[in-house]
């Protein structure tokens, strides 16, 4: 979707369209309208697909508990959870709990996905956003030296690094931190989210908002914050060098196109310094196709969120989908993916709604 | 170009198949990272074809005529890389995973070409309600998470259960589900943009088949980037291959051997400092996701003309580089310019 936007459209207005009909503010509220009802068949088809795909293997309390219960009790379970109505009662039922915003309820420990979501959700937020950061922190300004020093031995070097970024699984860059940092210099924490000195202190001050940073802050210990930050620190950057590489290569690629542009060229024969060219005129158009981008980058950070949470016991959604992928619980994986699902569409509409107010040429 | 000549059948040498031309229009860094991803994807088959060969033991093999191998042995004379915490040899399975990665690799890529293809030529050239309902779904899929799709795919190929063979196919064709809105796009982009051209137009004029205009006069047009995302989905298999094993949805260690599996079972052993189960099948995937990727963005450097190398005074190539490349005739208008 993000890609289909990118064509400029055709400058010139047919000839016989009246002036008054290229009202702009028009141009771009029918844009958002379409843009928005376009989530709807998105997760629609996300969610219809993954329901159908999972039912295909049997029930959940089967697939879960299988070898486990006896056979009256399972069938017991299975009557009570609603498996043995027709398939597609089934499915209205679902989605009729989804538009309440109840996604069922786990197979193995019997919580509502709702909870689940809700307690781990936070973690896997807060992550994603330290992984972006770091991502931001090291991939922009890389990039933009790539460019400014395109096709020499650095650039190259640069251009190495930004594949290995891409290369490197995030587990197993996870667990080199982890080797080199924990293990060896004995630096930072091994995993988890925080000390269970920490976590009780932080239950004592009362339910918080999941994320620790904030929450560490509102208790006012200054120790507790820096714990927190210390054990954010390997996941961090375990999942921001996956991200960074990306950015580093499209920062490069489109500092490049834009470098070469007319209005640069132009400003470069007036005898405009050669860094300032870099810094004023070609840096910020060529962000422009990161915003783009970055709604499918969303996709992968959520991709190596599960894998880099797993690797650090980050216990967040990732962590919680591992676990239940083990004890086959289908109805939490589902659910789990299902907000997911959600969360990319929506994270997509917001791109496309700031890449549309960026840039005017942006429009169906 | 060359299959406008008028004898376009002789002009197909080697030198016109899809790596070879881009290795002959390549000059300078852009020449030496080609190179050096063709190096390593070469040694990455070669390993893979030779397994049993270079491998000192079996993948699934604990003892030999001295004993069973011991568990978390650190790299010695017997276990050059030493042993895993389940008591396999290292070496031998990383040496392993390279055909375990290969075939999945090839299964993968191959279903989703023949799926995508379809689709995508099906899609842009008749059009209507079939189209839209397709791009509709490829994007959905395209933007979803690429891990979390392969596991649901996982999950309802195998049913959650790796299996012995299957649990190898059941990963590819997880892959697979993942690639073919890809190649959905690009091919169902091209076809749209082809089937208005002059040429397609004359042949439904002289009453050519549907059939035979998608398939003799549109595919073969519409095809062109294939080789570019062959190349990265090649690498993007691999971590996803790895991602699965990572998570749990590897094949027994007694099936075949994954180098994600491997890790995942790493886990607490880099807690307590050992090293060798972790660094080498890590290394093992770095390095060949790295030789494709190479290969892959070199491949898209030469095609978009806005990044690819130029052999001009300022920045060309040593003399020496030239002189190795024949037919270079821009090359030796330059070569006199160098300093």
């Amino acid at each position: 979707m993000t890609t289909a936007t990118q064509d400029p459209a055709p400058p010139a207005v047919p000839a016989d369209a009246p002036a008054a009909r290229r009202r702009r503010g028009g141009g771009l509220g029918s844009y958002l309208l379409v843009r928005a009802l376009l989530i709807i068949p998105t997760v629609f088809i996300l969610v219809t697909a993954v329901f159908f795909l999972m039912r295909t293997t049997g029930d959940p309390i089967t697939a879960s508990l299988g070898g486990r219960l006896p056979a009256d009790q399972l069938a017991e379970r299975i009557r009570e959870a609603g498996y043995d109505r027709p398939l597609l009662v089934q499915y209205l039922d679902y989605l009729g709990g989804l538009l309440r915003g109840d996604f069922g309820t786990t197979s193995t420990d019997r919580r509502p996905v709702t909870e689940v979501l809700t307690t781990y959700g936070a973690a896997t937020l807060e992550l994603a956003v330290y992984g972006l950061l770091v991502a931001f922190v090291i991939g922009i300004p890389l990039g933009m030296v790539a460019a400014k020093v395109r096709d020499r031995y650095p650039d190259a070097i640069l251009r190495v690094f930004a594949i290995l970024c891409y290369a490197t699984p995030v587990f197993f860059a996870g667990l080199l931190l982890k080797l080199v940092f924990s293990v060896w210099l004995d630096w930072l924490p091994v995993a988890g989210r925080i000390s269970t000195r920490g976590q009780i202190q932080l239950n004592r001050n009362g339910a918080g908002t999941g994320i620790f940073l904030i929450d560490a802050i509102s208790t006012g210990d200054g120790d507790l914050v820096v714990e927190v930050l210390r054990y954010a620190v390997l996941p961090s950057i375990a999942l921001g060098l996956l991200t960074a590489g990306v950015f580093l290569r499209l920062v490069r690629t489109n500092m490049i196109g834009t470098l070469g542009a007319g209005y640069v060229e132009a400003a470069r024969s007036r005898g405009v310094s050669e860094s300032r060219l870099v810094r004023k005129h070609a840096y910020r158009p060529a962000l422009i196709p990161i915003i783009t981008v970055i709604g499918l980058q969303v996709a992968l950070v959520l991709s190596g969120a599960v894998l880099t949470e797993t690797t650090f016991e980050w216990r967040g959604l990732g962590f919680q989908l591992g676990q239940y992928l083990q004890a086959r619980d289908f109805v939490a994986v589902q659910g789990i993916v299902a907000l997911l699902a959600v969360i990319v569409a929506l994270t997509n509409f917001v791109v496309d709604v700031v890449a549309a107010l960026i840039d005017p040429r942006v429009r169906y | 170009m060359a299959t406008a000549a008028p004898t376009p059948v002789r002009r197909r040498t080697w030198r016109s198949l899809p790596v070879v031309h881009q290795l002959r229009q390549s000059v300078g860094l852009q020449r030496g990272m080609l190179v050096a991803g063709l190096t390593i994807t070469g040694v990455f088959v070669l390993t893979a074809v030779f397994a049993p060969l270079l491998a000192p033991y079996g993948y699934g093999q604990l003892r030999d005529a001295d004993g069973t191998f011991g568990a978390q042995q650190s790299p010695s004379a017997e276990h050059w890389l030493g042993t895993t915490v389940g008591g396999y040899d290292v070496l031998s399975r990383v040496l392993y995973g390279t055909r375990t990665a290969l075939f999945v690799i090839v299964v993968a890529i191959l279903l989703s070409i023949v799926a995508g293809v379809l689709l995508g030529l099906v899609s842009g050239y008749l059009g209507g309600w079939l189209d839209r309902v397709l791009v509709v779904v490829a994007d959905a899929v395209y933007a979803f998470p690429s891990l979390l799709l392969a596991i649901v795919a996982a999950i309802v190929i195998s049913g959650g259960q790796s299996s012995l063979v299957g649990g190898v196919l059941a990963a590819a064709i997880s892959i697979t589900v993942v690639f073919i809105p890809q190649y959905f796009r690009v091919v169902r982009a091209e076809t749209v943009r082809i089937k208005s051209e002059a040429f397609v137009e004359s042949a439904r004029v002289v009453g050519t088949s549907t059939w035979r205009i998608m398939t003799r006069h549109v595919l073969r047009n519409a095809t062109r980037s294939l080789p570019l995302i062959v190349t990265l989905n090649a690498s993007e298999a691999i971590l996803t291959l790895a991602g699965l094993g990572f998570l749990g949805f590897g094949i027994q260690p007694t099936a075949a051997a994954e180098w994600g599996f491997d890790l995942n079972r790493s886990i607490s052993d880099v807690t307590s400092g050992i090293w060798w189960t972790s660094i080498f099948p890590g290394s093992a995937i770095v390095l060949t996701v790295l030789g494709l990727t190479l290969v892959g963005e070199s491949l898209n450097d030469l095609a978009d003309p806005r990044l690819r190398a130029r052999r001009r005074a300022a920045d060309a190539p040593p003399p020496a580089d030239v002189a190795v490349t024949p037919g270079g005739g821009l090359a030796a208008g330059t070569e006199g310019v160098l300093p």
